[in-house]
C-alpha cells in the first residue's frame, strides 16, 4: 500500500525546513521499503505548525506539526505514514480551521498547486464555466451584487470598476493583477499564488470575459521568487489545458496572462505606479483622473485588482453573489483573509466574514504573543495602517467600522507587538519607511517624510516636546491632505495613532 | 571584453522586443545574467529599445533590484519591516552588520557577501526573516544567522 503524504512547498514552510522534512520522509520511507506518494501542497496557513505534515487515512488527512527534520525518523517509527502515530488528528477538524469560513482559501494547503487536475477535482473552473454561461453583463452584475470590494486596501467595489471597463471602447483592454504585496504583515497574496495559483488565473479570466479584456498581467514583487515560479508553472499548465489562450474552454473568450516581476519598489503596489512600472518606467504615481478603468495600462481601459479580490471572484460565480454577500458586516460583504503576524503565538491565515473583532483575531485565533508577554499594540493594514491598543479589541473589523476608529482594514495584515515595543520608534520608522519608499513625485510625501523623521527624533530626544508634537501633527495633516497617493497620505495614520494611543512613549 | 559585454546586452534586449513594455524584463535579465548593470549597458539597451539613455538610466536608478556595481558571491537580505521588528529584527540587523563588518548595501572585502535590507519577505508569522541567495529563512536568531553565514 502506498502512503499518501502531504508536505507544503509554501515558502514560509520551506523557511523553517519543509524541504528537509520532505527529503527525510522520502529517504526514511525508502529505507524501510514503504512506498510513499509525496505531494507538495501550499500551506494550510497555520504557520506556527509548519512544517506541517499530513497523511491520508480513511478518516481524512491527519496532521503532524511542527515536524523538525530530526523528528521524521522517530515519527515514522511510531507509525506516522499510516496515520497511527499520535499527532494533531484530522486537520479539517482542528478548531482553528473549523472556526473559519474558507471561501477564497478553500483549496490552499489542500491541493497540489502544480496540478491542474487536482485544481479541477476540487471545484476549480466552476466559476469560469458559470460565468461563460451567464454572459458578460450578468457576470459584472453578479460581482456588483456580491458586494466584493478591493482587498488590496482601497476597498473600492470591484463590480463597479468592472462595469466602467466593460463600458469603455478601445482596441485592447487589460486585466492587471496587483501582486506587489509589499505591506509588512501581509502574505495572503503570496500564499494564494504559491498554494492555489489556478484560482487567480480563473478569476482573471472571469474579469477579462466580463470586461472584454484580452491580455492580463500579474505584477509580482521580486521578493517572492517562489510565487513567480508557481504562477509561471500554472500559466503554462493553464495554456496547455485551454484555460488561457484562444477560445478559453471552447468559448469566444481569448485571454492570456503573463507574469511581470517588480524590482524592489514598495510604491509599485500603488495602482498607477504599478501601471507605470509595467510600461517600463520609473514607478511614479499618476494623478487621477483619469482613472485606470478608462485610461490605464498604455492608456487603455484596465481592470486593476489585488490577488485576493480576483481570486475571490470564482467562488462568487460558482456559488452565487447572494451566498457570498451573506457573510460580512455592514457594507463589508463576504470574507476577508486576515493575516496574523509579528509577535503572535499562532500566526497564520484567518479567512472569516467581516465583522470578526480584533480581539477574536489576536487573542482567539492568535493566542496572544509569541513571547508570552502582554499584547500592547497591533498594527492593522500594513505600514500605513493604524496602531491600536488592546482597549480597541472590541472593534468589528470592516471597512467603515475601522475607519470610524481612525484605522483601516488595508490588506488584512494584523501585526502584534508585546509590551517591549517603543511606539515612538515605530512612529519614526513609519516616516523613515515613507522617506525610503516615496516615489518623489509630490512634495508632502517626499519632503514631509524626511521632516517627519527629524521632528520625531527631536521629540525622542526631549527637545521642545510640546511644540514639536504640535509640529508633527501639523505635518501629518499636510501629508494626509496634500499627498498624491496613499503612501504620503496614509503615513500619518500609524504616526498619529501611535501618538494618540501611546502618548506616554513620546513623553 | 567591453565589446563582448555590449553584444551580450544587445542580444538580451533584442530577445525581449516582442513584449509590451519590455524595459523591466530586459533590465532584470541583464542584472541576473551579468551580475549588474553598467553605464555602457544602459546605452545599448536604450539604443535597441529606441528610447533616451536618460530614460533607461532613470529606471535603473529608481529600482533597488538593479545593481550598478557587482555584488558579492552571496547576497543576504535582512527584513526590517514591522512584523519582523516585533520579534527582534533590529537586533538581528545589528548583529549582521557587526559580524560581516559592512553596512546595508555593502559587500565584504573578500567579495563574499553583500548585505542588504529588505522591507517584507511575506514571512511575517515566522520572523525574523532573511533571504539568502533567493531562499527564504524564518525564525532567524543571531546564532542561526551565524550558522547560515558560516555555510556560505
Amino acid at each position: 500500500m502506498t502512503a499518501r503524504v502531504f508536505v507544503p512547498r509554501d515558502s514560509a514552510a520551506r523557511s523553517v525546513g519543509a524541504d528537509e522534512v520532505a527529503e527525510r520522509i522520502a529517504a526514511v520511507a525508502a529505507a524501510r521499503g514503504i512506498e510513499v506518494d509525496l505531494v507538495r501542497t501550499g500551506s494550510r496557513g497555520m504557520l506556527w505548525l509548519e512544517p506541517l505534515v499530513e497523511v491520508e487515512t480513511p478518516q481524512g488527512r491527519v496532521g503532524y506539526g511542527p515536524v523538525e527534520p530530526e523528528r521524521v525518523d522517530g515519527l515514522i517509527g511510531e507509525g506516522m505514514l499510516d496515520g497511527t502515530a499520535s499527532g494533531l488528528g484530522p486537520v479539517d477538524e482542528l478548531d482553528w480551521l473549523r472556526r473559519q469560513q474558507r471561501l477564497t482559501f478553500a483549496r490552499v494547503g489542500v491541493v497540489d498547486p502544480r496540478s491542474a487536475d487536482d485544481f479541477e477535482r476540487h471545484g476549480g473552473m466552476a466559476g469560469l464555466r458559470a460565468a461563460l454561461a451567464m454572459g458578460p453583463e450578468a457576470v459584472v452584475e453578479a460581482v456588483v451584487d456580491s458586494g466584493l470590494r478591493g482587498r488590496g486596501g482601497a476597498g473600492f467595489p470591484a463590480g463597479i470598476k468592472w462595469r466602467t471597463v466593460a463600458g469603455a471602447e478601445a482596441d485592447v483592454k487589460f486585466v492587471c493583477c496587483n501582486a506587489d504585496e509589499g505591506d509588512s504583515g501581509t502574505y495572503a497574496d503570496r500564499m494564494l499564488m504559491e498554494g492555489d495559483p489556478f484560482t487567480l488565473l480563473e478569476g482573471m479570466a472571469i474579469a477579462a470575459y466580463a470586461t472584454g479584456a484580452t491580455e492580463g498581467f500579474v505584477y509580482l514583487r521580486s521578493e517572492y521568487p517562489d510565487a513567480v515560479v508557481a504562477m509561471e508553472a500554472a500559466i503554462d499548465a493553464a495554456r496547455a489545458r485551454g484555460w488561457l489562450g484562444e477560445h478559453v474552454l471552447g468559448s469566444d473568450l481569448s485571454f492570456d496572462v503573463q507574469v511581470r516581476v517588480g524590482a524592489g519598489a514598495y510604491i509599485c503596489g500603488e495602482e498607477t505606479a504599478m501601471l507605470e512600472s509595467l510600461e517600463g518606467k520609473r514607478g511614479q504615481v499618476r494623478a487621477k483622473p483619469p482613472i485606470p478603468a478608462l485610461e490605464g495600462l498604455f492608456g487603455r481601459p484596465t481592470v486593476v485588482n489585488n490577488v485576493i479580490t480576483l481570486a475571490s471572484v470564482p467562488w462568487v460565480l460558482a456559488h452565487g453573489a447572494q451566498a457570498y454577500a451573506e457573510h460580512g458586516v455592514g457594507r463589508s460583504r463576504g470574507t476577508s483573509v486576515f493575516q496574523l503576524a509579528g509577535n503572535v503565538k499562532q500566526g497564520g491565515i484567518v479567512e472569516t466574514g467581516f465583522g470578526v473583532t480584533l480581539g477574536e483575531l489576536v487573542e482567539g485565533f492568535g493566542g496572544g504573543t509569541a513571547s508570552g508577554r502582554p499584547v500592547r499594540a497591533v498594527q492593522v493594514g500594513g505600514p500605513l495602517g493604524a496602531y491600536l491598543p488592546v482597549s480597541r479589541f472590541d472593534v468589528a473589523v470592516g471597512y467603515e467600522e475601522m475607519a470610524a476608529v481612525g484605522a483601516m482594514v488595508g490588506h488584512g495584515g494584523v501585526v502584534v507587538f508585546d509590551d517591549t515595543v517603543d511606539m515612538s520608534r515605530m512612529a519614526r520608522f513609519a516616516m523613515e519607511f515613507c522617506a525610503e519608499e516615496s516615489c518623489g513625485k509630490c512634495t508632502p510625501c517626499r519632503i514631509g517624510s524626511v521632516r517627519g523623521v527629524e521632528v520625531i527624533d527631536k521629540i525622542r530626544a526631549g527637545e521642545d516636546r510640546d511644540a514639536n508634537l504640535a509640529l508633527l501633527d501639523d505635518l501629518c495633516e499636510l501629508m494626509a491632505d496634500g499627498s498624491l497617493c496613499a503612501m504620503g497620505g496614509l503615513t500619518p495614520m500609524p504616526v498619529r495613532s501611535a501618538v494618540e494611543h501611546f502618548g506616554e512613549d513620546f513623553r | 571584453m567591453a565589446d563582448a559585454r555590449s553584444a551580450r546586452v544587445r542580444e538580451i534586449t533584442e530577445a525581449h522586443l516582442g513584449l509590451r513594455g519590455p524595459l523591466l524584463p530586459v533590465l532584470h535579465a541583464v542584472n541576473d545574467q551579468l551580475g549588474h548593470i553598467e553605464p555602457g549597458d544602459v546605452a545599448v539597451v536604450a539604443d535597441v529599445l529606441n528610447v533616451a539613455v536618460a530614460e533607461v538610466h532613470g529606471v535603473v536608478t529608481f529600482y533597488t533590484d538593479f545593481r550598478t556595481a557587482p555584488s558579492g558571491r552571496s547576497t543576504v537580505r535582512i527584513c526590517r519591516a514591522e512584523a519582523c521588528q516585533s520579534v527582534g529584527a533590529e537586533a538581528l540587523a545589528a548583529h549582521a552588520r557587526d559580524s560581516l563588518g559592512v553596512g546595508f548595501g555593502e559587500t565584504t572585502g573578500d567579495g563574499g557577501v553583500t548585505l542588504d535590507e529588505v522591507f517584507c519577505l511575506g514571512n511575517c508569522a515566522l520572523g525574523p526573516s532573511v533571504q539568502v541567495d533567493g531562499v527564504l529563512r524564518g525564525r532567524v536568531t543571531p546564532d542561526r544567522l551565524d550558522a547560515i553565514l558560516g555555510d556560505l
